[in-house]
């Protein structure tokens, strides 16, 4: 186990590893994805008070919870490069910031899509959306950071610094919904007795949730493989590699 | 078939959610893959145009 990890950590086992995997994750994510579409759009039964408008939420909630998870990953993979000064792990975190980014905004839009038909409004100022809207902006700072700082180990470390003071927003959006009165609706699948939700509707998003948990894992791994690439262009190994398959 | 595009009269909402999901997460498989692409393709030229030193051993 640790020297498959010690392995990981470097570049170039990554770039082949990672390769590997790809194809694998890509074909489960496409099958888990058709699979939660046709739950989640024909089977799953229309909603008493919503009607059709809360199929919405197997997109917005998957992309809601991966926008925090996402975080989780990035602000972990920051710590890690920080403190044990592992270049794999500045390149998982700065490959995780654009996708983290395009779930945040995939939420966000969503939820307002969903909140026009439902609560009249297309946003509100509370504390759930607020917090969801913070989210975006501590992943777009991240990345504007990073291509701000020339030079890759002075931005990593700025990134992760980054990164690890906006983990004190998890928790909020997570418990906002708790904290504070809010049009957005309480938890109904993360709670401690049963979820306040029919099987019928929590098996389609529990595959959605499974489904965009892959196609993250797939496309962190894709972009990791072309960050390193970039990164190693002059290394003796991705010469030998690129001159061999030619 | 037309009632299950009509979405109960939220057709709107549900595909442009549904659409835009479509749009965020094809983008992000095909854009790194591009840009593997062309950074292979890249290499490929100038390795070709000066082969590699130092790794004859």
């Amino acid at each position: 186990m640790w020297s498959f990890l010690h392995k990981l950590a470097s570049p170039k086992h990554f770039y082949h590893f990672a390769g590997r995997l790809i194809p694998w994750l890509g074909w489960s994510t496409l099958l888990l994805m058709l699979a939660g579409l046709y739950t989640g759009l024909v089977v799953a039964p229309t909603d008493y008070q919503q009607g059709e408008s809360y199929r919405i939420i197997y997109i917005h909630v998957p992309a809601a919870w991966m926008s925090m998870f996402v975080y989780m990953v990035m602000a972990g993979a920051g710590a890690i490069g920080l403190i044990w000064k592992i270049k794999m792990a500045d390149i998982v975190a700065s490959s995780a910031a654009p996708l983290g980014a395009a779930f945040t905004f995939l939420a966000l839009v969503t939820g307002s899509l969903w909140g026009k038909p439902m609560w009249g409004t297309w946003w509100i100022w509370d504390a759930r959306l607020t917090s969801e809207l913070i989210l975006l902006f501590l992943y777009l700072g991240f990345i504007a950071l990073q291509s701000a700082i020339e030079d890759k180990r002075t931005a990593a470390n700025a990134c992760a610094v980054l990164a690890l003071v906006g983990v004190v927003n998890i928790p909020i959006i997570h418990y906002s919904v708790e904290w504070w009165n809010t049009l957005h609706q309480g938890p109904t699948v993360t709670r401690f007795d049963k979820p306040a939700m029919d099987t019928s509707m929590l098996i389609p998003l529990m595959i959605m949730f499974f489904a965009f948990k892959l196609y993250f894992g797939l496309t962190v791994l894709m972009r990791a493989r072309g960050e390193i690439l970039e990164r190693e262009r002059n290394s003796t190994w991705v010469k030998q590699m690129v001159t061999e398959s030619s | 078939m037309n009632e299950f595009f009509h979405m109960g009269g939220y057709a709107f909402y549900v595909w442009t959610s549904y659409g835009l999901a479509l749009i965020i997460l094809l983008w992000n498989v095909i854009l790194p893959r591009q840009r593997q692409k062309q950074l292979l393709a890249r290499l490929k030229r100038k390795f070709r145009q000066s082969p590699p030193q130092g790794n004859n051993q």
